[in-house]
């Protein structure tokens, strides 16, 4: 079934009565082309590029709980290519070329919303620092620009320009980047894959891998066995133990972040904002609320909850940068797992044993990338070598000293 | 999170900052023929377990200690609280 205006316009007229569940709920076969392991957005962006550019059907994805019940659904929805390095940027740029395309493509609203970026500055070093930024974005086909403290106040009136510790130089813009909705982007990708022929399997935990002679052939389920001829592990912040079962240790730790809704308010916050001297995020929801956030908690988690030292400190932040927020009730918080990696950056590789690939390492920015990996992921998959934009993101760039490190800060995963 | 200092007794959580696991203590000897591949392993890869695990925390805003906390990464509860000095000592590094 299309969506389209005339439809929401004829189902309206005849009650509603002709829509069908989205996807299907079929059994797993006892063995497939391939078999992707986590339903999240990178997992199902997987299938459906699998299907729709390489024209690969005989596909599952397995999920433990339902999809979209992971990191895809508690993020904050920022979407952004404004990174630096060569290894990234790209990549980065690349997904937000299929952001822009989306909708169109898979033919389901994900309210991608290119209400743009704005990272702040405090000091004449960091604005130094954005310059080169920005330079390096615009190298890469993005899009940059440096606003000063005028063009700011003019943005958003509302912050606290002469803050005596932290005034507000100026700011980094990118007007291409926005929020999209999460859950949307899941369920869309699921649509299309689904309506293409890939199995989109609920309630299906992966608990090991059937693996011989050094080759991957299926895996081990809570519901029975599967054989495939390729697996593309794809669980993000479960990465760690979920190659264990492989017998592999990564260059990952699970961290976990939470995220923050305040009350409805009215239209009030014209994009994204960042604050340049603490780690505080804001935009604006549809629906009127504050959706914001920061730091990771900093210690080694499963638990999908943080605690309260971190809320303060997002909260502190907020308050530096528009003390209005002070007035604003908080509606609901929570906390994603997320597997941060030695350097920051992600991975999308094949791993030593044959037929098994990983893709994971999206520390808290992996939301924006959704698309990409996907793309890059398919390619992958289906001609068993790297995406060019994806080439840098390899499993050995430790041992090769070969780190894509954004922020250079080491081996530290709790500080990236 | 409250952690139970074995010199200053139970401290919030918020005085500290983690490091990671705990196997960081056990720096390898760079003289080995394979010291290349013994320190990527040591500096890149982790265990990352979802249980029981082992870490470094440093007691930034106190007395400045290193101390081994194991601890349950699914639940948050710390079983045992040790000076990173002790067991250093007791697994052979350090004098
Ligand atoms: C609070 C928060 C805020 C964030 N904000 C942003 C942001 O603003 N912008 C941005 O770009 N990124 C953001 N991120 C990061 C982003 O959400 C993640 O990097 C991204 O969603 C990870 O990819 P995914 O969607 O495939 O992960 P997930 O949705 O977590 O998918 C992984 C799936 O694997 C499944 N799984 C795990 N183990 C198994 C198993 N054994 N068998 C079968 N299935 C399994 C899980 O149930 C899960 O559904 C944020 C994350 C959080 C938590």
């Amino acid at each position: 079934m299309r969506y389209s205006a005339w439809k929401i316009f004829w189902e309206g007229m005849t009650g509603n009565r002709g829509w069908k569940p989205v996807w299907r709920e079929p059994e797993p076969k006892p063995e497939y082309d391939a078999i992707i392991v986590g339903g999240g957005g990178h997992g199902l962006a997987t299938a459906y590029y699998l299907a729709t550019v390489h024209g690969k059907t005989n596909i599952a994805v397995l999920e433990k709980g339902w999809i979209g019940s992971g990191n895809v659904g508690r993020n904050t929805t920022i979407i952004r290519s404004n990174y630096m390095l060569p290894g990234n940027e790209p990549f980065y740029e690349l997904s937000m070329k299929l952001w822009e395309g989306l909708e169109q493509d898979f033919n389901y609203n994900a309210m991608v919303s290119q209400r743009g970026i704005l990272n702040l500055f405090h000091s004449d070093p960091q604005r130094d620092a954005f310059v080169r930024r920005g330079n390096a974005m615009r190298l890469a086909g993005a899009d940059s620009v440096l606003l000063d403290q005028d063009g700011i106040r003019e943005m958003c009136p509302f912050l606290d320009f002469d803050n005596a510790r932290f005034p507000i130089k100026g700011g980094l813009a990118q007007p291409r980047g926005g929020t999209v909705r999460h859950d949307a982007v899941a369920w869309g990708y699921a649509r299309g894959a689904d309506q293409r022929g890939v199995d989109i399997i609920q309630n299906c935990e992966v608990t090991g891998f059937q693996i011989e002679n050094g080759v991957c052939t299926g895996v081990e389920t809570s519901r029975g066995a599967i054989r495939a001829k390729k697996v593309a592990v794809c669980v993000a912040g479960s990465s760690g133990r979920v190659m264990a079962k492989a017998g592999m240790r990564l260059p990952i730790e699970t961290h976990v972040l939470q995220a923050f809704v305040s009350e409805g308010l009215k239209p009030l916050i014209p994009g994204v904002i960042t604050f340049g001297a603490g780690h505080f995020y804001v935009s604006q929801s549809d629906k009127g609320g504050l959706v914001f956030g920061g730091d990771i908690d900093g210690y080694n988690t499963y638990a999908q909850r943080g605690n309260l030292p971190v809320v303060e400190d997002v909260c502190e932040g907020g308050m530096a940068i528009m003390p209005m927020i002070g007035r604003a009730r908080l509606l609901r918080m929570w906390g994603g797992v997320m597997d941060m990696s030695m350097d920051g950056s992600p991975f999308i590789d094949k791993t030593h044993i044959d037929g098994l690939y990983f893709n994971g390492g999206w520390c808290y920015g992996g939301f924006k990338a959704t698309p990409a990996s996907g793309w890059c992921y398919a390619h992958l998959l289906a001609k068993d070598e790297p995406h060019p934009v994806a080439a840098a993101l390899r499993l050995d760039r430790f041992r090769r000293g070969a780190m894509i490190d954004e922020k250079g800060v080491g081996a530290q995963p709790n500080l990236h | 999170m409250i952690i139970n200092h074995p010199l200053l007794g139970p401290r919030d959580g918020a005085e500290f900052t983690c490091l990671g696991d705990a196997s960081l203590i056990n720096r390898p000897d760079w003289q080995s023929t394979d010291a290349d591949e013994q320190f990527y392993e040591y500096l890149y890869l982790r265990d990352n377990p979802a249980g029981m695990h082992r870490e470094l925390w440093y007691h930034e805003y106190g007395d400045r200690s290193w101390l081994v906390v194991t601890r349950d990464t699914l639940t948050h509860d710390i079983t045992k609280v040790e000076l990173a000095v002790d067991v250093a000592r007791r697994e052979g590094r350090g004098k």
